[in-house]
């Protein structure tokens, strides 16, 4: 019986020939990733397991990236980034992005792979539940608490349940008014928030080896919504030259042997979908776009690790280009490096960030801002009973702020069309 | 793991109970460490849950009084994939320190659980179906982790648990770090 890529890039970190779905084992871990919010919290349960002056196992493999509670005037928050600094600096952690500083970088899962710290077959941990957005490398990513992380620091290992893996294959040629949200929003509709539990989520098949690498990091980043372990995508050469142009670090790519045993597998064709929204409080409760267009909405919102990354943008403006919004649209780039591209990429010989600003977009700060609410002040935050449409990941109760708004949500052709309208719009009527 | 009977007041939530209405995300920025400040984290426990949901069945209920950051409920029944969403340990860290002693839901999700037994903040327990909707908030409740049950002193009907399983080990350990101390892969720190 052969292995998944998950398994075997497992066994590889086991020291085992062959593992098998539901083995306990302990892997070695490449990478640590932890961020503002559950940083502080790490390096406490570290000291004080480990001694005060106890050394992480070893610092190049550890990458802070403060990205979640930055453009605040809340002072625990602002004292939780000293909390950081000081351990990088005692530490010796040179992959640290300080805030205030040239080196910040913006949300941890975009910074991430930006930097070249996500490779094809390596072992991923983050203190952040969306640290599985890296499963679009063909490695092997997943979110852990503040034990977990701290156990690594000290260790550098970590066990785990080897998990089974559910295949989804999508047939056909991506159309140009479906983005990677749709696709994952389907998923999640048709399996719900708890439909991969436990599981490995594969994702198969011509129309995703026709998305670039954000798009595939889109699909895998929302994996965690429908209760998944990690995603995972097939390397192919798009993966190699993004990976290789950022990273010099030798790794190796793995694929599912002929013999593999799925737990389960769907099959797609992309030419039977149609724009879809999530509507509240919960990504499961998915209905076509189409079907929403009485919905009036108070604001829109494009940004985060799951619909702030270039290609979103890119999308957007298309439609946007030329045309108002209706209501207060939210523009919050994942990164500083996407920021920058704001202003180099351009549609019909316009900036993106031209469009946005001509449009009477809000264009704010990069981080992971009102994505999660955070602090009162957050830019974008929802305080009452707002109705948003948004690109991002979650829209349980309270999810961006207030209990009492209303989050849906929808890929960034969808959010670019609702602007315009004010309420939910099919892209398609744009496009 | 320290008792063998639970009991107490239960506080009655439905499904896809997750993480934002465990600990709303603004709360996030307490230390987990500093005595004091932790005490927030139970103060703001559960606050965001909606409020018709907040304490089946009949909603409106406050887990913790206000001012308070101790909840008089030290059971939570609630139904499937609780805990789901973001991997904030301050989660079971909150529902630990406002003084919860276990949770009794018919799953979970996978970071929560794990961060609850690996950081031997509460226990989780599954049980074999669906029963949030056999208790109401307040009732009086006793759990059996011997025998796997959660008998419903109000009603006077008992429903079965499922055994701990993997995370036996651990759970048994105390956390983690107590378990892996036990395997030798983790020394034991010098207390000054």
């Amino acid at each position: 019986m052969g292995m998944t890529i998950t398994e075997k890039i497992l066994a590889k970190h086991s020291n085992k020939e062959k593992v098998s779905a539901g083995e306990n084992i302990w892997v070695d871990v490449d990478i640590l990733l932890t961020h503002d919010v559950t940083g502080p919290g790490t390096i406490s349960v570290f000291k004080q397991e480990f001694g005060k002056d106890a050394k992480v196992w070893d610092p190049s493999k550890v990458v802070i990236i403060p990205d979640h509670y930055i453009f605040t005037n809340d002072f625990h928050a602002k004292r939780n980034i000293e909390i950081l600094r000081e351990f990088v600096t005692e530490q010796g952690i040179e992959n640290y992005y300080d805030v205030g500083s040239s080196r910040y970088k913006g949300v941890c899962h975009v910074a991430l792979p930006e930097e070249g710290f996500t490779r094809p077959g390596e072992v991923l941990f983050g203190t952040d539940s969306h640290t599985c957005t890296a499963g679009a490398f063909g490695e092997f990513a997943t979110g852990i608490g503040n034990t977990d992380a701290a156990f690594i620091l000290g260790t550098g290992k970590l066990w785990v349940k080897v998990p089974e893996t559910v295949r989804f294959v999508f047939k056909g040629d991506m159309p140009d008014y479906l983005m990677a949200k749709d696709l994952i929003l389907k998923i999640i509709g048709d399996i719900g928030v708890d439909g991969a539990s436990y599981q490995t989520m594969e994702f198969a098949g011509e129309a995703i080896h026709q998305l670039n690498i954000e798009e595939r990091m889109t699909l895998c980043n929302m994996v965690i919504e429908a209760g998944g372990k990690n995603g995972v995508i097939a390397p192919d050469e798009k993966t190699r030259e993004y990976v290789k142009s950022r990273s010099n670090v030798e790794f190796t790519e793995y694929f599912n042997d002929e013999d593999a045993v799925f737990s389960a597998e769907k099959v797609y064709d992309v030419d039977d979908l149609k724009p879809l929204v999530a509507m509240p409080h919960s990504p499961e409760n998915v209905d076509l776009a189409e079907n929403l267009s009485d919905v009036r909405l108070d604001q829109v919102y494009i940004g985060s690790c799951t619909g702030g990354k270039l290609t979103d943008y890119i999308a957007a403006a298309k439609i946007m280009n030329g045309r108002n919004v209706m209501v207060n649209t939210y523009v919050i780039p994942a990164t500083t490096d996407i920021m920058r591209s704001l202003w180099i990429e351009r549609v019909d010989g316009k900036s993106l960030y031209q469009i946005f600003y001509d449009a009477g977009c809000k264009i704010g700060n990069p981080s992971c801002g009102a994505c999660l609410g955070g602090p009162e002040d957050t830019y974008g935050r929802l305080n009452g009973d707002e109705v948003c449409l948004s690109t991002t990941n979650r829209n349980f109760p309270g999810r961006m702020g207030s209990k009492n708004a209303k989050v849906f949500l929808g890929s960034p052709l969808t959010a670019a069309a609702s602007a315009l309208t004010g309420k939910i719009t099919d892209p398609r009527k744009f496009i | 793991m320290k008792n063998k009977v639970i009991s107490g007041k239960v506080f009655v939530l439905g499904n896809d109970v997750d993480t934002d209405q465990i600990i709303p995300a603004q709360h996030l920025v307490y230390s987990t460490h500093s005595p004091e400040e932790r005490k927030l984290f139970g103060r703001y426990a559960l606050s965001g849950v909606p409020d018709n949901e907040s304490g089946l069945p009949y909603g409106g209920m406050r887990f913790v009084e206000e001012g308070e950051y101790r909840s008089i409920f030290k059971i939570i029944v609630a139904g499937k994939n609780f805990g789901c969403g973001s991997s904030r340990e301050h989660a079971p860290l909150a529902l630990n320190v406002a003084g919860v002693e276990a949770v009794v839901a018919s799953s979970y999700a996978r970071i929560f659980y794990r961060n609850s037994v690996d950081g031997g903040f509460i226990l989780p327990l599954e049980s074999r179906e669906i029963i949030y909707e056999n208790f109401s908030t307040g009732d009086e409740a006793e759990i059996d982790t011997v025998n796997n049950e959660i008998r419903n002193l109000s009603t006077g009907k008992s429903y079965l648990l499922k055994p701990l399983g993997d995370a036996g080990d651990i759970i048994q350990a105390g956390g983690l770090f107590a378990y892996a101390r036990k395997l030798g892969i983790v020394k034991s720190v010098e207390v000054e």
